[in-house]
Formats: C-alpha cells, structure tokens, sequence
C-alpha cells in the first residue's frame, strides 16, 4: 500500500508541476486538468507501483531528508561543481593531465547513496566513477591528477560521503 | 525584450554551431566509446539550443521537445553502451 | 530593473558559450577516452546550466511584469528540462566509461589502473 500512496504523490505532483498555467485553482490550475492528472497517476501508480521501492526501504519518504538533500545541492555540491568546471578549463587550456583509475571503498549499503554519491563524483573536481563492484560497493574512480596511489575516501570526494550517508541512509 | 530575444536567438545559433566540432570526433574517433561521447556531447548540445531557441522565438512546444529528446537521448545512450558490453563478453 | 536583467541573461549566455564551446575543445584535444569524458560530462552539463538558468529568468520576469501564463510555462517546462539534463548526463558517462573499460578499451596515458587487476565481470 505505501508504495502504491508513495508514487501516485509523486506522479501526482509531477503531473501540476507540468501542467501548471492558468486556472480557478490558485490561479494555476483548471479543474478538469486536477482531475486528469488524478486518473493519469492512478493509471501510472497501478503499472509502476512494483518499480520504485523494490527493496522495501522507505527511508527517502521522509521530509527531513529531502530538505537535506536541498541543503546539499545548494551549499555543498554547487560549490564543488563550479571548482570542477574551472579546473576542467585549466586542463584544456594547459594539457597538464596525470590520469589513472583508483579505488575507494565508501562502505554505504543503500542503492540510494551509492547513486547520489557515484553521480556527485562525476561532475566534481577531477573525477568520474567508472565501475562498481557489486558485492561490498566499492567505486572505482578515474582520476584526472592522481597525487596518491592509495587514497582515501576524503581525498576523492571530500565531504560528499558523509552527506550520502546522511541523506540516504 | 526583442534585444533580450535576439541574444536568445544568436546564443542559439552558436550552441548550434558548436555541433561541428563533436561531428568531426564522431566521424574520426578511433575507438566505439569516443564515437558515443560525441554524440552524447551533440545532444546536449541539441536539447540546450532547442531552450533558447524556445525562449526566443516565444514557443513553449520547442521546450516540450526538448524534454523529450533529453530523455530518448539517455535510453539511446544506456542502451549503446548495454550492446558494447554484451559484445564485449560474448567475444 | 530590466537593465539589470539585461546585464544577468548577457552574463550568463557568456557563461554557458564559453563552457559548452570548452567541452567541445576537450573533446578534440585529450587523448583518450576517459579524458575526454571528463571534459564533455562536465563542461556542458555547466553551460546548459547557465544557458537555462538565463531562459527560467527571463519568463519569471515577464510572468511577473506581464502576468502572461505562457511565460510561466516556459520557466516550469524548461526547469523539468534542466532537471533531466542534470540526471541524466552524469549517469549516461556512468554507463559508457563502465562499458569502455568492460569492451577492452583502456586509459592509454595512466599511472595506475586498479579496475584491470580487479577484473570484475
């Protein structure tokens, strides 16, 4: 049943956000749109109900979470990303590289955090995930300057693996 | 609002433009993968071009297309690289 | 006040031009795959940030001095579309490095190489 409740919100919310323009409700919708979007998200939450929590963890459900997740898009990773841009645009200009592939074991459980954490890698400063192993979740990571053969989990991602934790887990 | 509209349309054209240089990786590229990157680099390309293109000529379906070719363009990525993979263990 | 947002949109389509051409440029001039992924995955997911960013702007703008609905379906439309952009980009290199590495195509100018002596398959 919560998963069902769970995507037709979403679906639900998905649906005004798109079809928002002008209306009787708030201004933005019209009546017959709010009830074409209830019918369209009760036909997709039936269908797709089974996909999105497959494992039975409901802990991204909470709000606390999400303002979390907020908090982290605007004060850590918009930061980092436009460090990441400007160190790229060094890197093409000069030509100066020193890449290779390296380890790090982030020891995160959840599919949530492993995906936020493997994805904020990728568009920070000097690094992208290439391969996970499955078993234990350990990332392998291309790095543009490798200054450590051995680095730790800081060394690649800075505070980002404790966010995951924090955010997802 | 027309000068802000022109820059719109002119942004555009360039981002347009720019899909010359990825074309040439995507002709040359010596490996499979090099080719898929450039034309990933050509549909963001694609998709950015089309939002201005959008706000400029005062269009919203221009952007309604845009999401949709993002999202086409995604699955047509994951699934040239799920055929590189396979092939790559089946040899 | 449209002085100012004229100066802002200017600013930001600056922005976007010069990190979507930069993607392009990495993309010719690394030498090899991963590389030139760090280039295309980063510069222009940033640029198509910027050149949206500028769009969402200009419609709340005009939404607000006009009170015109177009222009506030144009604001939502295009943040559905950055919001996709900003998803699906970095798992799409996600999946074609994993691949490359998987098909046997290695780093060529590398000081270490981990994944190969892990041999995942």
């Amino acid at each position: 049943m919560i998963p069902f409740l769970a995507t037709f919100f979403l679906t639900f919310l998905a649906y005004l956000f798109i079809a928002a323009s002008s209306g009787e409700i708030l201004a933005l919708w019209s009546k017959c749109e709010v009830f074409t979007g209830i019918i369209v998200a009760l036909i997709a939450s039936a269908l797709a109900s089974r996909v999105l929590f497959q494992k039975k963890d409901y802990r991204l459900l909470n709000p606390v979470r999400w303002a979390l997740f907020l908090y982290y898009l605007i004060a850590v990773f918009l930061p980092a990303l436009v460090t990441a841009n400007l160190d790229v645009a060094y890197r093409v200009i000069t030509g100066k590289i020193n890449p290779g592939i390296v380890k790090i074991s982030p020891q995160l459980e959840s599919d949530a955090a492993i995906t936020l954490l493997a994805n904020s890698i990728t568009l920070t400063p000097g690094t992208l995930s290439v391969d996970i192993d499955g078993n234990n979740n350990d990332l392998y990571i291309h790095w543009i300057n490798v200054t450590n053969l051995n680095p730790s989990v800081e060394d690649i991602c800075g505070t980002f693996c404790a966010w995951a934790r924090r955010i997802a887990e | 609002m027309t000068q802000l509209m022109s820059f719109f349309l002119f942004t555009g054209a360039l981002i347009a433009a720019f899909i010359i240089l990825p074309l040439f990786r995507l002709i040359v590229g010596p490996t499979i993968p090099d080719k898929v990157i450039a034309l990933d680099t050509i549909n963001t390309y694609v998709v950015a071009a089309m939002i201005l293109f959008g706000a400029a000529f005062e269009e919203i379906i221009y952007i309604d297309v845009a999401i949709v070719y993002a999202l086409l363009s995604y699955i047509t990525t994951l699934y040239i690289a799920k055929f590189i993979e396979r092939r790559a263990k089946d040899k | 006040m449209i002085i100012i947002l004229t100066i802002i949109i200017f600013v930001f389509l600056l922005i976007g031009i010069f990190f979507n051409g930069l993607g392009s440029v990495g993309l010719l001039k690394f030498p090899d795959v991963y590389t030139r992924m760090h280039a295309t995955t980063k510069c222009t997911t940033f640029g198509s940030i910027f050149t949206s960013m500028s769009v969402i702007i200009f419609a709340f703008y005009f939404w607000k001095a006009s009170g015109d609905s177009k222009f506030l379906v144009m604001a939502l439309h295009t943040t559905v579309a950055l919001i996709c952009l900003l998803i699906t980009n970095p798992t799409g290199a996600h999946a074609i490095a994993r691949a490359a590495h998987r098909s046997g195509v290695m780093p060529k100018p590398a000081v270490i190489d981990e994944l190969e002596e892990a041999d995942l398959k």
